[in-house]
């Protein structure tokens, strides 16, 4: 069986603990990232089957990223799951604009994660 | 309360003098604690208290905001005052259908009652103000926005590792460790994130808040220097870096660079017009047109130049507020108004004459506002901008548009509605709407 593979875009070390453990517990292998302006290029290393990207992030934000990977037609197809702990409306809206599959804002449930991450990727 | 005197009694006047002293005994207030509160000896006071002196003006707002009155009830006219506040609480409440017309037969029946109205209506409308700037910082403030992130990303992390450990599965004692060690560092950080959350919003909020930004800095230094430069009024040539130097609201490089060009200004701006001439200007007339073409200088010099002057030097005892902006429509200079709130952060209302102005340069444009809220209130804006080359004509153009606000007593037959930003402007038909209101969400 193919490794199914996820990016993890995200700063705080001890979220990118968790979420790595429930994901790898349930099969994935989870690889992460924590620098917004090098992040395209840590996607472009190794396409992964889902990217899991935080919106504040150093140097660049997930939104900018986002676009950036749309732009791109070698990735432009990957699945999205924003995280973001802003959730307003508004916020949602440009998520959707910019290409993102899902959003999800902060705090959320081990429970949810896992089960978006297996929608996402089937 | 105290008995009027019988003359007052016969004809049904009670004097300004007569409800300052009801007021004070009904708060239980000495004499000497009100003259010392509003600046004025207790035997002032008590001439006042005993209608041998008029009160107006600036004093009668100092005493009227110890005695946590409105001015109009002190003066007189207390039931006209009480009636408009009645009429204002209807009309916020039109569903409770409140009989508009015999508010004035209600306010004469039962003035505890009416009282209580009023009361309670200036309240809600105090407290809307408190929101509408808390919501304003929420939205906008940079501290607040990092601070907000903070906690909920330690939330998360919590949240997660806490899950986890209580789900049920077996977990290496290792992973186990590990998570222990997580949720303590977060829940720290959580703490040590809610203090400074806390200790942020309740910082004095007479200064504004602490600063987050250098033009606040600046702000606030004016805020306590009374928006006057005593040291350049009297010597236009006073060493600038030692004013920035002393100044301890200047905390930041940017604020004290920016102080240093305001300094500047304001130097140049008293040297055209010194606080004499414009004072004795202002006794023939207080028209910002006409005052300008007296004094031979610019509108917006005019401007910064008016709101240095404190309420003892205006006719009407009014300050004037001022507001200014660059050529992409950010506010670059702040003096706000009671009723007339700036925006902190974000853009302000694209219908304030300010605006207009950098489309027709060098044409004063001149309008009555309705500020929206519950109050309403009325201002008269006088809005020019002006463009400048200070790199030469070769360089580019830059334009600054300033508006002088100044609070109207009477409301106007024709006035522009405003509003302070879209996010918390109530006026929900306004055909500039940017962005949804609060109110509205």
């Amino acid at each position: 069986m193919t490794e199914r593979r996820v990016l993890l875009i995200e700063d705080e070390p001890n979220i990118i603990e968790a979420i790595r453990f429930i994901l790898s517990r349930d099969g994935w292998r989870v690889d992460t990232h924590s620098d917004g302006e090098t992040a395209l290029e840590a996607i472009r290393a190794r396409v992964p089957d889902l990217v899991i990207l935080d919106v504040m992030l150093p140097n660049k934000s997930g939104y900018d990223i986002l676009n950036d990977l749309r732009s791109d037609e070698a990735l432009g197809s990957t699945p999205v799951l924003m995280l973001t702990a802003r959730g307003q409306r508004k916020d949602r809206d440009l998520a959707e604009k910019l290409g993102a599959n899902k959003f999800m804002t902060k705090p959320f449930s081990n429970g949810e994660i896992l089960t978006t991450v297996r929608e996402l990727v089937g | 309360m105290e008995k009027t005197t019988k003359r007052q009694a016969q004809t049904g006047v009670v004097l300004a003098g007569t409800r300052i002293r009801d007021y004070r005994i009904g708060r239980g207030m000495r004499q000497a604690q009100l003259a010392k509160e509003c600046g004025i000896s207790p035997s002032y006071l008590n001439l006042i208290e005993h209608n041998r002196r008029k009160i107006g003006g600036a004093l009668l707002v100092r005493i009227a905001e110890a005695l946590e009155a409105e001015p109009a009830i002190l003066s007189g006219g207390a039931e006209t005052a009480l009636t408009e506040a009645m009429d204002a609480a209807a009309g916020s409440h039109p569903r409770a259908g409140a009989e508009r017309d015999r508010a004035e037969e209600f306010a004469g029946r039962f003035p505890g009652w009416a009282r209580l109205v009023e009361a309670q209506y200036r309240e809600a409308r105090r407290l809307e103000q408190i929101v509408e700037r808390l919501d304003d910082r929420l939205t906008h403030d940079p501290f607040l926005s990092a601070s907000m992130h903070n906690v909920l990303s330690s939330v998360t992390a919590i949240r997660s590792s806490s899950a986890i450990l209580a789900n049920g599965e077996e977990i290496a004692p290792e992973w186990q460790a590990r998570f222990h060690r997580n949720i303590y560092e977060d829940s720290q950080r959580l703490a040590d994130a809610t203090e400074s959350l806390v200790s942020y919003l309740d910082a004095d909020d007479e200064a504004g808040a602490a600063a987050t930004l250098p033009q606040e800095e600046v702000e606030q230094w004016m805020v306590a220097r009374g928006w006057q430069i005593a040291e350049l009024e009297s010597d236009p040539e006073h060493d600038i870096n030692a004013l920035v130097s002393e100044a301890e609201q200047l905390v930041t490089p940017a604020a004290r660079s920016l102080a240093r060009r305001f300094l500047q200004r304001y130097g140049d701006d008293v040297r055209a017009l010194p606080g004499v001439s414009l004072r004795n200007a202002l006794l023939t007339t207080d028209d910002p047109a006409l005052l300008a073409q007296m004094l031979g200088v610019g509108l917006p010099q005019l401007f910064r130049r008016l709101v240095t002057l404190d309420e003892t030097a205006l006719a009407d005892g009014t300050p004037y507020g001022l507001v200014a902006c660059d050529g992409s429509g950010t506010l670059i200079f702040r003096k706000p108004l009671p009723g007339f709130d700036v925006p902190r952060y974000g853009a302000a209302c694209p219908l304030w004459p300010l605006f207009a102005g950098l489309q027709r340069p060098m044409a004063l444009i001149r309008e009555n506002l309705i500020m929206s809220g519950r109050d309403d209130a009325a201002f008269r804006a006088e809005a020019f901008s002006e463009i400048s080359h200070p790199n030469g004509y070769g360089g580019p153009a830059v334009v600054e548009s300033w508006m002088l606000i100044k609070p109207l007593i009477t409301r106007p037959d024709a006035a522009l509605p405003v509003g302070t930003s879209c996010r918390v402007c109530a006026q929900s038909a306004c055909p500039a709407r940017r962005e949804p209101s609060v109110f509205s969400d």
